[in-house]
């Protein structure tokens, strides 16, 4: 009994301290700039990008494909680990699923920030055409991110009635938690409903997981340029997904377990066992790379032997091989060793895992664009490279705050750790029931 | 396929006739025939193969290219536009990207029509290359469109409407000849002359920031009897513009080719064929380089400009 209310009292969701209310007003801040900006680019359109006839693609859309490729980890903790029967994921699936939700809202912002006329956007519902992958990817990720509200708001049922009752000296809360738990009463029906649904989700979210992110590797694919013509992309990029997200878990649940005295709940086993989870992913991806730059390199076709040269030795190589060097392979070796694993150098190997993921993206959208088939002729030299305006930074990291906004707002509401599921695999539920008796 | 194709052509030439379809570019036909009762007189016409037939004139209706119910994004009728560009002639005299920029009112960096300075390798003779939008009868951009603002006609030309296009650019990265301009900026076009209603047969007029450009083929200029800007400007009649069904292709001079034989004669060939797009525009390889000839294109050439700005 006491057991099980300091476990309510640890995990039920605490007001923001000094420091969070600093981060909360810094975010607004990032995000009110990006605002600005994003008037400024709605007034006098995408010229205040570096944006050109040949970039025409450039950090908006990398910026959607690392978001799209973050989302990926909800389905993967919460799906993939928990249908193959682990247990020590449970603290950890709330808070994947918190990244899944606030990435995949943000892909789908970022992409509209990318159109030259969002006011447009209801002709893809008046006139959309199956053939478009870009259809493909609004009906994928829609389903997505129902599905991934879903799994994340069902698990919530029981410890919204939970925090109902232990909010109660707060009748404003209190009666939110309770309207959000859906009268839940914790009844035998309800418990087989709600078994059954997290079930039946967390199978639908694993086609439809890979779904999203292969059609976002075919809206490259599907083109003819040289770096994106692959039948490999699809697999890649959810191979490099897994990596991103699997290293925002890691490194956002440093930074919650710090917070908010978590100590006791995600302890250093989770890390041992998030480190080698990365490992893996790590040396999936990097045999998916292998494949993507060493077998066209081989062949060094004229198109492809341009682009490859930009990221092996031209403009891109320092980005290129900082992305693989220091996002891919350091991080796999380092993890390798047990020390590697533990809380803090696993916290800065997931940092480097998803800067290097990020920039990854980058690397893959704007050199292809740059390797066209026919020369670089009759326009601007300043059109020859492309690297973001300051409003598009702006905008860009507008976007990133944005995301961590959503997720802080939603850590401040609900429990970080899911306390239902805590209690029933500490085995309090049962003695808590039949105290109340 | 193939098959199949031969005899709707075969239909279409028998039914050609007997309507009296008379040629655009009015090369092939002089007579023109306004249907008088029910006389014996006959009418002379010549076809596609180049034979001269005699046809009863009560059999001949007057023909109007732009049918009553003109559809914007069907086309003409019957038609299967295409271009001939005789790389042998071109000195790179730019006339035809003035003339296309100034007609289409262009005023962003990037010229809808560009002529590249090529050279296969540092063996063989450089050349210039005019390259306009190919309007292929397999456009990857319209394949990727989601919203169908840029289209495929039946008479092969392919457009844009620039009031449906939600500026995505996914064309532009699937367009393997980067062709398609886009308006990052308010274009400052001025006045648009005889300016009639817009409907995508009229590309740029006007430009819409925040949407794709193209070539547009000029069927602005093709519903008037005339050639396209670019047809018409070239001083070199590298251009020949017309109708695969009519096998019949007409130059800035007015000189009428047949284009079976032109592209059989002088081994025609269309870029990048092996990407399957099958583009409507053929290319004539460049023979007798003449490395003078060259030397005094360069005088134009100019690596960082295809749109003159006024000063």
């Amino acid at each position: 009994m006491k057991e099980y209310d300091k476990l309510i009292q640890d995990l039920a969701p605490q007001k923001f301290g000094k420091l969070g209310q600093i981060w909360v007003g810094f975010l607004l801040a990032v995000i009110l700039c990006a605002l600005y900006a994003y008037y400024q680019q709605l007034s006098r359109g995408l010229s205040i990008t570096n944006l050109n006839d040949y970039a025409l693609w450039g950090v908006y859309i990398s910026n959607f494909v690392f978001f799209v490729a973050v989302s990926l980890v909800g389905s993967l903790v919460t799906a993939i680990l928990r249908l193959s029967g682990v247990t020590w994921s449970t603290p950890l699936t709330r808070i994947a699923e918190v990244i899944a939700v606030a990435a995949i809202i943000m892909a789908g912002l970022t992409i509209i920030i990318d159109m030259g006329r969002p006011d447009r956007i209801y002709n893809i519902f008046l006139h959309g055409r199956l053939q478009s992958p870009i259809i493909w990817d609004v009906l994928v990720i829609s389903t997505y991110l129902t599905i991934s509200l879903m799994l994340l708001f069902y698990p919530l049922l029981p410890d919204f009635a939970i925090l109902k009752k232990h909010f109660a000296n707060q009748p404003k809360l209190s009666k939110w938690y309770g309207k959000l738990s859906l009268n839940w009463t914790g009844s035998k029906t309800q418990e087989g409903l709600y078994n059954k649904s997290i079930n039946t989700l967390s199978i639908l979210i694993i086609p439809v997981a890979f779904g999203i992110h292969t059609v976002t590797a075919w809206l490259f694919a599907t083109t003819y340029r040289p770096g994106w013509d692959s039948s490999n992309f699809g697999p890649y990029f959810i191979a490099g997904a897994f990596v991103a997200g699997a290293g925002a878990v890691v490194v956002i649940m440093f930074v919650l377990r710090k917070a908010y005295h978590l100590e006791e709940y995600i302890t250093d086993m989770h890390f041992d066992k998030m480190g080698k989870l990365l490992v893996l992913l790590c040396l999936v991806y990097l045999y998916f790379n292998v494949n993507e730059y060493l077998v066209p390199a081989y062949k060094t076709t004229t198109e492809e032997a341009g682009h490859l040269y930009s990221l092996f030795l031209g403009d891109y190589a320092i980005m290129f091989w900082s992305a693989i060097i220091g996002g891919l392979v350091i991080p796999t070796i380092a993890l390798l060793f047990p020390q590697g694993r533990k809380p803090l150098p696993l916290f800065i190997i997931g940092i480097f895992v998803v800067v290097g993921a990020w920039w990854k993206r980058f690397i893959i959208v704007t050199p292809t664009l740059l390797h066209p088939f026919l020369p670089f002729q009759g326009v601007p030299k300043s059109w020859h490279t492309y690297f973001p305006s300051m409003l598009e930074w702006t905008i860009t990291f507008g976007t990133l705050a944005s995301a961590l906004l959503i997720m802080t707002i939603l850590f401040r509401y609900l429990p970080i750790i899911p306390i239902h599921e805590t209690a029933e695999e500490k085995g309090l539920l049962e003695t808590h029931k039949t105290d109340s008796l | 396929m193939e098959e199949n194709n031969q005899q709707s052509k075969r239909k279409f030439f028998e039914t050609g006739i007997k309507f009296g379809l008379i040629a655009t570019a009015g090369t092939i036909l002089a007579t023109k025939v306004f249907g008088e009762g029910k006389s014996k007189e006959t009418v002379e016409l010549m076809t596609t193969d180049g034979h001269l037939v005699q046809v009863p004139a009560s059999e001949v209706k007057e023909f109007s290219l732009k049918p009553k119910d003109y559809n914007p994004r069907v086309g003409f009728p019957d038609k299967k536009f295409v271009m001939v560009v005789d790389l042998a002639k071109c000195k790179n005299a730019l006339k035809c990207q003035n003339a296309c920029n100034k007609g289409h009112y262009i005023t962003g960096e990037n010229a809808w029509l560009k002529v590249y300075k090529m050279q296969e390798s540092a063996e063989t003779a450089p050349y210039f290359m005019p390259t306009q939008c190919q309007h292929c009868d397999k456009p990857p951009c319209v394949k990727v469109c989601p919203v169908d603002a840029t289209f495929k006609r039946e008479d092969g030309i392919v457009l844009i409407d620039n009031e449906r296009c939600i500026g995505c650019r996914f064309c532009m990265a699937a367009c393997p000849y980067s062709i398609r301009v886009f308006n990052w900026k308010e274009p400052e076009q001025g006045v648009i002359a005889n300016k009639e209603e817009y409907t995508p047969d009229f590309c740029g007029e006007p430009s819409v920031k925040g949407t794709v450009d193209k070539c547009d083929f000029c069927p602005h200029q093709i519903v008037k009897g005339e050639l396209p800007f670019c047809v018409k400007a070239c001083p070199n009649d590298v251009f020949a513009f017309g109708d695969m069904y009519e096998d019949a292709v007409t130059n800035g001079s007015g000189e009428t080719f047949k284009l079976s034989a032109l592209l059989k004669d002088r081994a025609g060939h269309r870029l990048m064929e092996g990407l399957g797009t099958e583009p409507s525009v053929f290319y004539l390889p460049p023979t007798g380089r003449d490395e003078d000839a060259f030397e005094k294109g360069l005088e134009n050439y100019n690596e960082f400009e295809s749109v003159h700005k006024k000063e």
